[in-house]
């Protein structure tokens, strides 16, 4: 952080005061919020009164309109977790662990909900609530890592080192991901030659398309809102913490 | 003596030193392997079957049990604080370590497992097959070990949580590990074990020197 | 409401799940960052208050 340099800051430089952060993305926070109430409830109309039933599905393909979403939430929140380690050890910027502590928890429950929508669309589809198939599995280990993440950061008292031991963590997990998907690929086909349908499949029919872009939008627009909220609440936070740091001190002598 | 080999002595005269520790670990790793048939019954056929899987399982708890003996009595008497120091990298100390680590916590259960597959009635080729298959897959879970040690050393009780962050990583290692003693694909999955093993070894060292180096300053 | 078919348990069930689930988060969320706001404000107030008599005496 180079303070010389005031008048020609890059905006890099700029959003790294958390102060400066908060002033800037609060206006944000608003329009955000709108237009993913507004993606909600145009997809969930579309998704239940605008789409027909798949010939392959028959009404079940409604769950995909929840599942894939949160699938595609549980892989991209990882993806930003692991920028923002990157963030904190290569960078060490201020806000990168700010941004990783307030994106596991909401990468947790989109996993988790990735899980429970799959295992209801499992039941009719498989007969099953629980098949040990490649997607599934791989998205329980997914789930693991996040939880042990979210213990490990709760674990420590100093948050600044948690953020630094997390973020390497969470980097040896990202290296990991690829081979427990591809290990767990290869044992679901060793021991059952799949069939399973696959979703998004070849050539879905533009109606179903629709609502299942609009779903997908409003949610990843969801984690965008709550995650831009919590990263203020932790930022208060911390200067919650601060200041009942320094009154203790005062307290002290 | 090169500053390597010295520490490779050190820390196998502190391993040997307790020789309690190695004892325990064998017998842990035995109990486990030996309490499975009372949960799932007597059946010759069935416990066969299901043997690779216990053998793995077994070997798999009994290192998350010797994990803590990695950094955890270096923390607490500072002296990780003066390997840190040293002139050896950091990396180096904990390559170090982390070969000890296999030696006496991985190679006891490989000579201990005979007996096991003994008890849970595996037959001869098949058992050529898992002690292939454990010594190469074990570096593996020791350089997870060490990664899981290296993360939670600063945490007061850190031995709960490194198993669970370790879990998840072994998954790979426990599929690869149980294909290549039964399924039919054995050959690619021993191949595989031993790619996954060599990549966990090399890298683990830097990864926990940098978890270790992140955490103190 | 349209007919859901033979499976109409299961489609509701995955919506209700995520909705409770959303408006949970939500709701934390909301919560979470009114409880510091608030927090933070104590504080903020009372800081000056604790210095004064600091330099005072």
């Amino acid at each position: 952080m180079s303070n010389d340099t005031t008048s020609r800051q890059s905006w890099w430089q700029r959003i790294a005061h958390p102060g400066q952060f908060v002033a800037w993305t609060t206006p944000l926070l608003m329009p955000l919020a709108i237009l993913t109430a507004v993606l909600f409830v145009v997809g969930l109309w579309f998704a239940f009164f605008n789409s027909p039933e798949d010939y392959q599905m028959g009404d079940t393909v409604r769950i995909m309109y929840v599942h894939v979403p949160n699938a595609w939430l549980s892989q991209f929140v990882y993806a930003v977790i692991t920028v923002s380690a990157l963030g904190t050890l290569v960078w060490r910027h201020p806000l990168a662990d700010v941004s990783m502590k307030a994106a596991v928890p909401l990468g947790a429950l989109f996993t988790a909900l990735a899980l429970f929508t799959g295992a209801l669309w499992g039941r009719p589809t498989w007969g099953t609530f629980w098949e040990w198939d490649g997607r599934m599995t791989s998205t329980l280990v997914l789930l693991f890592i996040y939880l042990g993440i979210i213990a490990l950061w709760r674990a420590f008292d100093d948050q600044l080192r948690a953020a630094r031991v997390v973020a390497v963590f969470t980097l040896v997990g990202a290296i990991n991901i690829p081979i427990i998907k591809f290990s767990v690929d290869w044992w679901s086909t060793l021991h059952q030659p799949a069939s399973v349908f696959v979703p998004g499949g070849p050539r879905m029919p533009l109606s179903i398309q629709i609502p299942l872009f609009l779903m997908f939008f409003a949610f990843t627009f969801l984690f965008l809102v709550l995650h831009l909220k919590a990263m203020h609440t932790e930022i208060k936070r911390r200067r919650v913490m601060t200041l009942q740091r320094k009154l203790a001190q005062r307290a002290t002598p | 003596m090169s500053p390597f080999m010295a520490m490779l002595r050190r820390e196998l005269r502190l391993a040997l030193r307790g020789g309690g520790d190695v004892l325990i670990l064998v017998l842990f790793f035995m109990i486990v392997g030996a309490i499975v048939p009372f949960a799932v019954g007597p059946d010759q056929t069935l416990l066969a079957s299901i043997a690779p899987g216990i053998i793995w399982i077994a070997t798999f708890l009994a290192m998350l049990l010797g994990l803590e003996r990695l950094f955890r009595p270096d923390h607490e008497d500072g002296s990780l604080i003066l390997l840190r120091q040293a002139e050896l990298p950091l990396s180096a100390v904990i390559a170090a370590k982390l070969i000890v680590h296999w030696l006496v916590s991985a190679v006891p259960l490989l000579l201990a497992s005979p007996i096991l597959a003994l008890l849970l009635a595996i037959d001869v080729p098949a058992f050529g097959r898992t002690l292939v298959s454990l010594a190469l897959g074990t570096p593996a879970l020791a350089a997870f070990s060490a990664i899981g040690a290296a993360v939670t050393v600063p945490i007061r009780h850190g031995g709960l949580i490194a198993p669970i962050l370790i879990a998840p990583l072994s998954v790979p290692v426990l599929i690869f590990g149980v294909s290549a003693i039964t399924s039919p694909q054995s050959g690619a999955a021993t191949l595989f074990l031993a790619a996954l093993s060599v990549m966990a070894v090399a890298l683990t060292p830097f990864v926990a020197a940098f978890a270790i180096g992140s955490a103190e300053d | 409401m349209i007919d859901l078919g033979p499976h109409a348990v299961f489609i509701i069930w995955a919506y209700i799940g995520v909705l409770i689930s959303v408006f949970d988060v939500i709701a934390w969320t909301l919560f979470d960052a009114r409880a510091t706001a608030r927090q933070l404000a104590t504080l903020e107030a009372c800081n000056p208050r604790q210095r004064r008599p600091e330099t005072a005496a």
